[in-house]
């Protein structure tokens, strides 16, 4: 049957549009804002936890050093890594920081540089600062060291 | 008397040309001293002003970063710094750290900046590639000069003396008690406060800038 009107097509785009309002509908009631409240309420945000500025023991021999310093404002990328500036083996004294120690100038055969080896040169990835805060998960880690 | 009709305008004085140019060989005939002397403040002023005004026209955080230059690298990696947004809210713009307070630098840096002028038009940092390429010798002329003035323009806002070292962390009291026995200059240890630095910056702030003039 030829007729002048698509009406198959028709029928199909109308109950398309019909499904997807639908389905458009269904998904406005069931939106979870992730803000968790309405936009025009103001969002309280837990206050931000200042960083501890004591040396920390170690709880295990291995351990890499907790951080007692602020380190957000220190570059370390692929151009200038600032940690160096004051825990090089060259600055320490100067600065007053601790030396890096011997494993900091090992490569991955062993062989003693002058510089930080790579293996080593992106530090917060091992070295962390620590802030008071109510820890977000359970933490069940017994330090090996003894108290 | 039998002459009045014949020259009407005698008492009348010399004819508009005549006394223009009268007053424009000798002004002070015609004019006192003092309105002399406001006419010249007047344009004094505006000339003064008009100097003045495009000074601090060209001292706004806009017309720095109306270059591209100056807008894609460092003006972007300043606003994720302390000087950009801070707990007190005070923000510390491109000419607080870069033009001088005082007019004799400020003038000074002015005309230095034309050079600015002309690398735009040779298209010297057009690219990243290109910025990339020559900011270690871009960052190694503002040390000198921050050196040189014993960083001047970090003192309009900071100073040892307003410092309370009992309120500041640890290291930076002793670094500063230290600094300011030694003759340190902020510059010295604060590189990199409000841009990121480029590969051996380091390395190029001791050779460059410690070891010439320290
Ligand atoms: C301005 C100089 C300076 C810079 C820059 C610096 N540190 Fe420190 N760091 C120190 C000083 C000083 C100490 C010792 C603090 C103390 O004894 O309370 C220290 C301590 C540490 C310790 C603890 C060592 C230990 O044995 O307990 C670690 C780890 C450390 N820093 C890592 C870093 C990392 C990572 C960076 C870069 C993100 C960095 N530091 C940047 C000065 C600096
Ligand atoms: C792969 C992990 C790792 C990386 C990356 C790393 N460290 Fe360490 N760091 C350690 C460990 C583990 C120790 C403790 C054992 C030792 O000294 O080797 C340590 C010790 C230290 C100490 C104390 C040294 C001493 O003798 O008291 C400092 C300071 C330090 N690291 C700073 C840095 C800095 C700065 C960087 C970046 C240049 C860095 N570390 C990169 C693992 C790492
Ligand atoms: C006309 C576009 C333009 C404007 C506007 C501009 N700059 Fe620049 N600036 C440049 C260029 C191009 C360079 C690179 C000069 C070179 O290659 O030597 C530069 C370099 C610099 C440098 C490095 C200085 C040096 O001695 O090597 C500083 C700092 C700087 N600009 C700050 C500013 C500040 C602050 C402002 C606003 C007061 C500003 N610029 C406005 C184009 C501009
Ligand atoms: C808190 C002070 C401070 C502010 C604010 C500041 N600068 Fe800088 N600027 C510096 C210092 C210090 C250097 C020297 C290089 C370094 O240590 O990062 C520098 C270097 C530069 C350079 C040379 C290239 C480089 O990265 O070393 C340019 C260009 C520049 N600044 C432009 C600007 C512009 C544009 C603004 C505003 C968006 C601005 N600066 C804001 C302190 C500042
Ligand atoms: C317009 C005033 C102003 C100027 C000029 C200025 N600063 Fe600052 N500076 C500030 C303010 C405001 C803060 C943030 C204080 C706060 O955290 O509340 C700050 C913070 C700092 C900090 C600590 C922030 C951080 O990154 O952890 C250092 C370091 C610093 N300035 C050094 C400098 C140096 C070096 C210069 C000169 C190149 C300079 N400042 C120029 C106003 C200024
Ligand atoms: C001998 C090195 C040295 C000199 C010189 C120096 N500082 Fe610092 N400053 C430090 C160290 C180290 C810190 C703490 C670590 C950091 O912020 O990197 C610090 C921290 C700061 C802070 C943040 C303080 C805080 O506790 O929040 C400001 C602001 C500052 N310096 C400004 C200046 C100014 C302005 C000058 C020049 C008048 C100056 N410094 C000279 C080493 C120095």
């Amino acid at each position: 049957m030829k007729t002048g009107v698509p009406w198959k097509a028709i029928t199909i785009m109308a109950v398309l549009n019909l499904t997807g309002f639908a389905a458009l509908n269904a998904h406005a009631e069931g939106v979870k804002s992730l803000r968790g409240v309405q936009v025009d309420e103001p969002v309280f945000v837990e206050p931000i936890a200042r960083p501890q500025n004591t040396r920390v023991n170690r709880e295990f021999r291995q351990q890499p050093p907790l951080v007692p310093h602020k380190t957000e404002a220190y570059q370390v990328d692929l151009k200038v890594n600032q940690c160096l500036t004051c825990h090089d083996w060259a600055n320490a004294g100067e600065k007053k920081a601790p030396t890096l120690s011997m494993t900091h100038y090992a490569d991955r055969e062993g062989r003693q540089l002058d510089q930080v080896a790579g293996t080593r040169w992106f530090c917060t990835q091992c070295h962390v600062p620590q802030v008071e805060a109510e820890p977000l998960v359970e933490n069940e880690f017994t330090p090996s060291s003894k108290r | 008397m039998s002459n009045q009709g014949a020259i009407p305008n005698k008492d009348q004085g010399p004819g508009l040309i005549k006394r223009i140019w009268r007053f424009l060989r000798h002004p002070a005939a015609t004019i006192s001293a003092g309105a002399l002397l406001l006419i010249g403040v007047v344009v004094g002023v505006a000339f003064w002003g008009s100097f003045n005004w495009s000074m601090e026209m060209t001292n706004t955080e806009e017309f720095c970063i109306g270059c591209h230059e100056m807008e894609a690298n460092v003006y972007a990696e300043y606003t994720e710094t302390a000087h950009y947004n801070n707990a007190s809210g005070v923000r510390a713009t491109c000419p607080d750290c870069h033009v001088p307070k005082e007019w004799v630098h400020k003038v000074v840096r002015k005309v230095q900046a034309t050079r600015e002028l002309y690398h735009k038009a040779l298209g010297s940092i057009d690219s990243p590639a290109k910025f990339e390429e020559k900011r270690l010798e871009l960052a190694t002329n503002v040390w000198t000069a921050m050196k040189k003035t014993d960083s001047r323009e970090c003192r309009n806002c900071h100073e040892f003396d307003s410092m309370d070292f009992v309120l500041q962390e640890g290291r930076a009291s002793a670094a500063h008690s230290d600094a300011f026995k030694e003759g340190k200059t902020c510059i010295d240890c604060h590189q990199g406060i409000a841009h990121s630095l480029p590969a051996n910056a380091l390395e190029a702030y001791k050779e460059k800038v410690s070891a010439v003039y320290d």
